[in-house]
């Protein structure tokens, strides 16, 4: 499958989408106009490293050693994740800039 | 020496009895509608607001009101709605928007946009709101300016919806619709599209209070009304990925009534411009209904204490036509303020479901009222001018 995103893309939420943890109802809840989404847990753990200096690559390294799990297929998921988001208007991509190499 | 034991046992008996047969967890609001001022420079002739408007000196101050959006926070809500009125009226709305940053709630701004300055919108924006939504009377400024009586209104969205969008907020076009603009409803999407909105609602007017008084202006014809049905529907399809329509239904003619809030006390509430709580906006036109003030309660004590939100909470209160049908958790029992406004009693069948022996009647008031021709409004005002405003 061909990735939708440069791995060195940089994402970030988009102006007004918040992620927060709900005390209230002990879950992570995605806010956005007129909508409230529970996101899973696997997406909570992308959406945290969502933070608009973070590249693709950075996220997709860090879930791969955090949960040992198969980095080509994360690498897969956090795509696609990624690109529906992008389709609802929630995450904006803007590529690397120099400096960005760095973090 | 009997009276402690007695109390003792009627502790114990509370207490096994709590065991058995505990109540229900109750719900914990998303959302809540805070109604920060009735004062607007617009007359709409369907305002959700009731008839009789709260003025000025009677207004929530800013600290009650900040106490109120933490009190939210901790309830679980999660988005608050700073609406009206004019919400931008009040001087403290940045105020009330940071605080509201700082307590974990996503805030929209619901506004009128007129009077609304670049210099105002940018401090609205610093102070952290996440989304504005944006009302249009019509799609056209003669519309606009006829229905909201306000000349120039229109021109004037339209300059605070790019500003909007080139401060990067979201926006969204609210846009209610009646028989003097539904035929507007391809034109109202396409503004959308043009003003770079995200999102757009498109709301049928709902009957109560100053709508109910002008029903007969307002209400389109049933041709009008599926026409309308359809052409959201294509467009929903069609702008799949550009342009969020969410749609709130017309209910004079159809065969099941609205889920009016999801559920009464099920998931949001609204706070007034003088601090009462209420389950929705209309409620207040339910007589005997106590509701309580945010002055003497607070928020978490309305929610899950306030006779009017346990009235009609849940299904118990239900007759036996909603209690007996297999919609009951889909619809809610549809919408009480309806059901007193059509049938005189707040705990019937809403007139809108099919099954209600009022259905016919309904449908026969909504004709009548789409062939009148009637074209003059009872704009919405002050019964006395507002000398504070």
């Amino acid at each position: 499958m061909t990735a939708t995103f440069a791995a060195t893309d940089v994402p970030k939420l988009a102006r007004g989408v918040r992620l927060r943890h709900d005390d209230a109802r002990g879950q992570w809840v995605l806010l956005a106009p007129e909508r409230v989404l529970n996101p899973d847990p696997v997406a909570v753990e992308i959406l945290k490293r969502v933070d608009g200096a973070r590249s693709i690559d950075v996220i997709v390294d860090e879930l791969a050693s955090a949960f040992t799990v198969d980095r080509d297929r994360v690498a897969t998921d956090v795509d696609a994740f990624l690109a529906g988001l992008a389709e609802k208007g929630m995450v904006e991509l803007r590529p690397a800039v120099i400096g960005d190499a760095a973090s | 020496m009997n009276v402690i034991t007695d109390l003792v046992d009627k502790a114990k008996e509370l207490v096994s009895e709590a065991t058995l047969s505990p109540r229900p967890a109750p719900p914990i609001p998303y959302g809540m509608l805070a109604e920060l001022t009735h004062r607007c420079p617009l007359q709409c002739p369907y305002c959700s607001n009731p008839v009789e408007l709260d003025r000025r000196n009677v207004e929530l101050d800013t600290e009650t009101w900040l106490r109120v959006f933490s009190e939210a926070a901790k309830l679980g809500v999660l988005q608050v709605h700073l609406s009206g009125g004019e919400p931008t009226a009040r001087r403290d709305l940045e105020q009330m928007i940071r605080h509201c940053v700082e307590v974990g709630l996503y805030t929209n701004l619901i506004t009128a946009g007129v009077g609304v300055t670049p210099e105002r919108l940018q401090s609205i924006s610093d102070a952290g709101i996440d989304h504005v939504q944006l009302s249009f009377q019509g799609a056209t400024a003669e519309v606009t300016d006829k229905v909201s009586n306000f000349r120039g209104a229109h021109e004037r969205k339209l300059a605070v919806a790019r500003e909007v969008r080139r401060l990067g907020l979201p926006l969204t076009v609210n846009s209610v619709v009646h028989r003097a603009n539904i035929h507007q409803i391809p034109a109202f999407i396409e503004l959308a599209l043009e003003l770079d909105a995200k999102r757009i609602e498109i709301a049928h007017s709902q009957y109560y209070g100053w709508a109910l008084r002008n029903r007969g202006a307002l209400m389109p014809t049933r041709d009008q009304v599926f026409w309308a049905l359809d052409v959201v529907e294509e467009a929903r399809v069609r702008l799949k990925g550009r342009l969020t329509i969410d749609a709130v239904v017309p209910d004079y003619y159809a065969k099941y009534p609205k889920p009016c809030m999801n559920g009464w006390g099920r998931q949001s509430l609204n706070v007034t411009p003088s601090g009462r709580v209420l389950p929705c906006h209309a409620a207040e036109t339910i007589p005997n209904l106590d509701f309580w003030n945010v002055r003497d309660h607070s928020l978490s004590d309305v929610w899950l204490n306030a006779p009017s939100f346990n009235a009609f909470r849940g299904t118990d209160w239900m007759p036996e036509l909603c209690q007996s049908c297999e919609r009951k958790e889909v619809d809610w029992g549809g919408c009480r303020c309806q059901a007193m406004a059509i049938a005189g009693d707040a705990a019937a069948t809403d007139p809108a479901c099919h099954k209600s022996p009022l259905h016919a009647h309904l449908l026969a008031l909504a004709e009548a009222d789409a062939a009148t021709g009637e074209a003059e409004y009872d704009y919405r005002r002050y019964s006395v001018p507002d000398r504070n405003n």
